[in-house]
């Protein structure tokens, strides 16, 4: 993984420092707060229902064991003793003090992480699949692409004031497990017929108020012109994106009223004169950024695979485990594993410091020392041998983290909701709860196979609920939570906003609305092997209306 | 008119506080003082002004209670939730700050 050089470790500091001194200058008086908001903004730091909110990069959800471990201090040490992994590849920890949150910034830069650019109108962290460099449907690692552009946007003069934030994902894959077209650009790593790397760029996806899938700008832009082409988009955007409306400020407004072939062609007249500027990117400095990502040194361990035939027939829970949470490796002895932190009626995403020190301990024995966060608010081991796969599952049972439900009903995506966030309308770590409770049996999860249910407690849509097969909206009416159910959203190569379905359910009904769907689901299927998101582009929401609502006349009410 | 409150969070850690019959930013909501008229009301709103602009407390707020059997009870959920706090077991084996070393950089 990338490293610091000592510019990155001179300017990570300088910034502590500075914040510092401005966490200072405010708790003495000198600074107001209307002066300090957008400073604290700069360095992660929200103020939430209950306290400050601390948002910690993750650089396209990669990490070390080191890195791991120090989350788990700063959970320990100046929150209450857990953080919470997010749908962006980043940790938040809910309970930090203004007045440590210097030395927790201090504390994160020692293993090279800071909290820059998480909040405000520039553009966010990166993100990237994350079985980046270990999967085999990989035509690239697309992390390189992720660091180069995390390297020229930190701090960009040019583009830390922009009309909006800004948010970038990249997938060297396929199978987009990044969830590119909902990203203001998304960028598809791929070749071309002569064996060149370059990506098809797509432009003004995202979700939030007004969800919109992204438009391809490009088929194929040479990876040596990454940065002119992105510089091109961020220009346009710059100088069309609306500021005088907040709700319209997002690219994908721009794009949509522009129109996908306008804005294209705007973005060529821009890139025609940046094409062979100092933004052209040199081969050997995409190979020395390359080279921080090589993959670690894979020894045949072929012996796997008849060790885990023995362990799959003596262990029930772990043969599902490995069904469900064991992914494929470009290297046919080694496999991802996801770790889940949807522990059964549990809240999606957190991790206690002693779990987060217990991934660290089994990343540096037997992954290679490598980590990462999904955006589905997981955890992965990208590269582990299956003749470890044993020993590692017992390392999870023993912290509570072998939930083997990676895929299913369970593995819910949540953002914090009313239980936390001051932006909120209603709860959605309870829901979430009930309906992991619900279906938590082992047989009937694996009857309904792949399902993702995705739940926001407000429009701006953390929770990605636009892009689940099963996405629950909490919005607050009359006083009271209400929660709308859409369907047949999808957040892959195939991407798709879901419709919603009808009224809306109280709290207490909503969990049997699931359980409607899904009966109504394992009804129509044609058989096991149509997932719930095929049936349901097959036929339709007519019959999960029926089903929901008994008739027409009540759905539309 | 319904019953107020004046709320907000503390500069220093972010905790929400409500202000209390002497003045004082109270961690309990029940400890509140209740504004029941205009004028009570229009003085909440002054003290809270002051407050922030002396930086003692950020995110000031009036907001709407009732008396239950005794007990105040915001009449938003999101104030109910802001009183009581998350309403999941959310810190699992939190045993409070203990010193910790730092781990090996």
């Amino acid at each position: 993984m990338y490293r610091y050089d000592e510019f990155d470790h001179a300017f990570v500091s300088s910034r502590v420092e500075q914040f510092r001194d401005q966490v200072g200058r405010r708790l003495s008086g000198e600074l107001a707060e209307d002066a300090f908001k957008p400073l604290r903004l700069m360095n992660g730091v929200y103020l939430q229902l209950h306290a400050y909110m601390l948002r910690v990069a993750i650089p396209y959800g990669t990490l070390n064991a080191r890195q791991m471990r120090m989350l788990a201090y700063i959970a320990r040490k100046y929150d209450r003793g857990y953080g919470h992994f997010t749908t962006r590849q980043n940790i938040q920890y809910n309970w930090p003090k203004l007045s440590e949150l210097p030395d927790a910034l201090a504390d994160l830069a020692t293993v090279e992480m800071h909290a820059l650019q998480t909040s405000g109108n520039c553009i966010r962290n990166v993100t990237a699949d994350h079985f980046a460099g270990a999967a085999a449907d990989e035509v690239a690692d697309p992390r390189p692409y992720a660091e180069i552009l995390r390297q020229w946007s930190s701090v960009h003069p040019e583009f830390s004031f922009l009309p909006r934030k800004f948010k970038i994902a990249v997938t060297g894959a396929e199978r987009d497990r990044a969830a590119i077209q909902v990203h203001d650009i998304g960028l598809h790593l791929k070749k071309n017929e002569t064996g060149e790397i370059g990506f098809a760029v797509y432009v003004g996806g995202g979700q939030g108020r007004t969800p919109m899938v992204a438009k391809k700008i490009r088929d194929f832009l040479p990876e040596e012109d990454l940065l002119s082409y992105t510089t091109a988009i961020m220009r346009v955007y710059n100088l069309h994106g609306r500021r005088d409306n907040k709700y319209k400020a997002r690219i994908k407004i721009l794009v949509h009223e522009t129109g996908a072939e306008e804005l294209a062609r705007q973005v060529e007249v821009e890139f025609a004169e940046l094409k062979n500027t100092e933004l052209k990117l040199p081969e050997k400095d995409i190979a020395a950024i390359t080279a921080y990502f090589a993959p670690p040194a894979l020894a045949s361990r072929a012996e796997g695979w008849a060790s885990l035939a023995q362990w799959k027939k003596a262990d029930a829970d772990f043969a599902r485990w490995v069904q469900h949470n064991v992914h494929p490796h470009k290297h046919p002895d080694y496999a991802s594993v996801t770790i889940s932190l949807k522990p059964i009626g549990g809240i999606p995403g957190d991790a206690t410091d002693a779990q987060m020190e217990a991934v660290a301990d089994i990343a540096e024995e037997y992954a290679f020392d490598e980590i990462r966060v999904s955006h589905e608010q997981n955890l992965i081991l990208p590269h582990v041998a299956l003749a470890d796969l044993e020993p590692i599952y017992r390392g999870l049972v023993a912290a509570g983290l072998e939930t083997a439900n990676a895929g299913l009903i369970t593995d819910i995506i949540a953002c914090p909701g009313l239980d936390y966030c001051a932006l909120a309308n209603a709860r959605s770590i309870p829901v979430a709860q009930e309906i992991s409770a619900r279906f938590g049996s082992a047989e009937r999860q694996a009857e309904i196979g792949e399902l993702k249910i995705k739940i926001s407690g407000c429009i701006n849509a953390c929770g990605h609920h636009h892009v689940g097969h099963i996405g629950l909206l909490g919005v607050e009416k009359k006083g009271e939570e209400l929660y709308q159910i859409t369907l047949g959203g999808s957040g892959d190569e195939n991407t798709s906003i879901g419709e919603i379905i009808g009224r809306g359910f109280e709290p207490e009904k909503v969990t049997d609305a699931i359980e409607v769907i899904v009966d109504t689901y394992l009804g129509l299927r044609l058989d096991p092997s149509e997932t719930f998101l095929t049936a349901y582009r097959r036929v339709g929401p007519q019959p999960f209306k029926d089903a929901l609502y008994g008739d027409k006349t009540a759905a539309a009410a | 008119m319904a019953d107020k409150v004046l709320t907000a969070n503390r500069l220093s850690d972010g905790i929400s506080v409500w202000l209390d019959a002497s003045g004082n930013w109270n961690e309990q909501l029940q400890a509140a003082f209740v504004a029941r008229h205009k004028e009570a009301v229009d003085a909440l709103e002054a003290t809270g002004k002051q407050a922030f602009a002396d930086n003692k407390v950020v995110d000031v707020n009036v907001v709407d209670v009732e008396g239950v059997d005794g007990v105040l009870r915001p009449l938003r959920m999101r104030e109910r939730i802001r009183a009581a706090g998350p309403t999941i077991a959310y810190a699992a084996g939190y045993a409070g700050l203990t010193a910790t070393a730092a781990p090996a950089a």
